[in-house]
């Protein structure tokens, strides 16, 4: 467990030392402000348009600092060749795959937190109303969901050739799956064979990040999830994860490393 | 004297992926024993099959037959490497970070605490003259720096055997010299190395024992006095007549 919790924390210590977390914070700050000070229409229910937006910009800015912090890492410690004197040590390649993710898992769950506090002090300071509870259900949710995100770009990064193309593959799976794996049932029913088939297969095997998605709950005090659904959520993200790593330890594990 | 790292009928070809390529042979039937206490010269041309050698032994190249050992323990299993420190030829090493925290990264590999930690970190730095960086980020350092700092985490597990390769390249006569007393000092100390190296005249220096492959063959191997006796001339001479170039003085 040493090496493990070493090398995430070498990850989490890249992340904060990097731009790309503050850039993306000051942004999303910025609109958010921007969008809160005017007032349209004189609606007293602006606040859930800038709320909205403020959902949106965490849910990309959290998948842009997840996958393009897990795009690098291992290309890079090959590049920079520290993964030489890394694997010299009793290191197993299970353990720097299992490092990594747990590093770059830490590393955005800590940006997400200081993105929902962000947006609870905005919210809460035009509504004078702070739903705790749903805010974390949010978070947790949506940090699940990076997990399975994380894992793939993982596995993704040990088999593509270098990581701008791992960037490029992951977001338009992940935002594939987000927009439309929800629906390809529906599309499946009015496909003829073998098209139906192929749809149900693909509904079936692909991991529905889009049930982690609870933004409208939070923008319209829908109220909590059902605590058990949130376990049950928690358990498929655990084992899509999972999966996904045990691909990229496969994956790693043949590859021969030569100085 | 009890063996520490052994080969035996190593044998490594690379296969390649491209269309009508040849498989690649890299190490031919390779026999090697290196000595507890003993530095040992590891020596060959370019594309010789040193690193290769070395790859095996770190675990980094699975041997397509014949075995590899550290400590008698095959080199496949992790905790072979316990017990050993290496410096590749050139590293880059994580550039946000600093020296004290790199050497801390793998002070937690290892299972140190963090007292023993500190005072390694304290010791290693002072060894390589990286005291007053120490604060400092790595992507600042000069290459002979990082080469230093290389050689401190490869001595942070107080290791008994120390796997070099090619330790000095890159660096200037100053950096060259330090590489070579820290050597000494861990020959001293009784520490075993095994170290690839071009440069003849260091291995001359500070090598007991020399191994010198060529096309992926061990040509010699013995104590650097009787190569020299047995040739009549230095290392260098009697490296080029071993992989057979003609030496500058006959042509």
């Amino acid at each position: 467990m040493n090496t493990i919790l070493a090398l995430s924390g070498v990850v989490i210590k890249e992340m904060y030392r990097r731009k790309d977390f503050y850039v993306l914070f000051v942004l999303t700050a910025l609109i958010t402000i921007a969008a809160g000070a005017v007032n349209f229409f004189h609606d007293p229910k602006i606040v859930r348009y800038v709320k909205d937006i403020c959902m949106l910009l965490i849910w990309v800015s959290a998948l842009l600092v997840a996958i393009v912090t897990t795009a690098r890492q291992i290309p890079a410690e090959r590049e920079s060749r520290t993964i030489f004197p890394l694997l010299a040590k009793p290191v197993t390649r299970w353990q720097v795959i299992v490092g990594k993710f747990l590093g770059c898992w830490l590393a955005t769950g800590l940006a997400l937190l200081v993105f929902y506090v962000f947006f609870a002090i905005i919210t809460g300071s035009r509504e004078q109303h702070w739903p705790w509870l749903t805010y974390l259900q949010a978070l947790w949710l949506q940090w699940v969901m990076i997990a399975v995100v994380i894992a793939l770009s993982l596995c993704v990064s040990i088999f593509s050739a270098a990581p701008s193309s791992t960037t490029t593959i992951c977001f338009i799976t992940v935002a594939g799956i987000l927009m439309v794996g929800g629906h390809l049932n529906t599309v499946a029913l009015r496909q003829s064979q073998p098209l139906q088939n192929i749809f149900y297969t693909i509904y079936f095997l692909i991991p529905h990040l889009e049930w982690f998605d609870i933004r409208d709950r939070v923008v319209y005090d829908w109220g909590l999830v059902d605590w058990l659904d949130c376990l049950l959520a928690s358990v498929y993200a655990a084992v899509y994860a999972g999966l996904f790593l045990l691909l990229a330890w496969l994956g790693f594990r043949r590859k021969s490393l030569n100085t | 004297m009890s063996v520490i790292l052994k080969t035996e009928k190593l044998h490594v070809a690379f296969t390649s992926r491209e269309f009508r390529q040849s498989t690649k042979i890299a190490l031919k039937s390779l026999d090697l024993e290196v000595n507890t206490g003993e530095v040992f010269g590891f020596l060959g041309p370019n594309g010789a099959g040193k690193t290769t050698t070395i790859n095996v032994l770190l675990g980094f190249v699975p041997p397509t037959s014949g075995m590899a050992s550290l400590f008698g323990i095959d080199v496949r299993q992790p905790i072979a490497r316990q017990r050993i420190g290496y410096l590749p030829e050139m590293t880059y090493y994580y550039k946000f970070l600093t020296a004290e925290e790199l050497l801390r990264f793998y002070a937690k590999i290892f299972g140190l605490s963090r007292t023993e930690a500190d005072s390694r970190i304290d010791r290693l730095l002072k060894l390589v003259e990286l005291e007053s960086a120490r604060k400092r980020p790595i992507k600042s350092y000069s290459k002979g720096m990082q080469q230093r700092v290389g050689l401190a985490q490869a001595l942070i597990n107080d290791p008994d055997l120390l796997i070099l390769d090619e330790p000095t390249s890159g660096l200037d006569p100053l950096g060259r010299m330090k590489v070579r007393e820290i050597i000494q000092r861990l020959k001293n100390e009784g520490k075993t190395v095994f170290f690839s190296s071009h440069e003849l005249g260091e291995v001359e220096t500070v090598c007991d024992r020399v191994a010198i492959v060529h096309q992926g063959e061990l040509k010699a191997a013995g104590r650097v006095s009787d190569l020299i006796a047995q040739h009549h001339a230095n290392l260098e001479k009697a490296f080029l007549d071993i992989v057979g170039y003609p030496s500058p003085s006959a042509s």
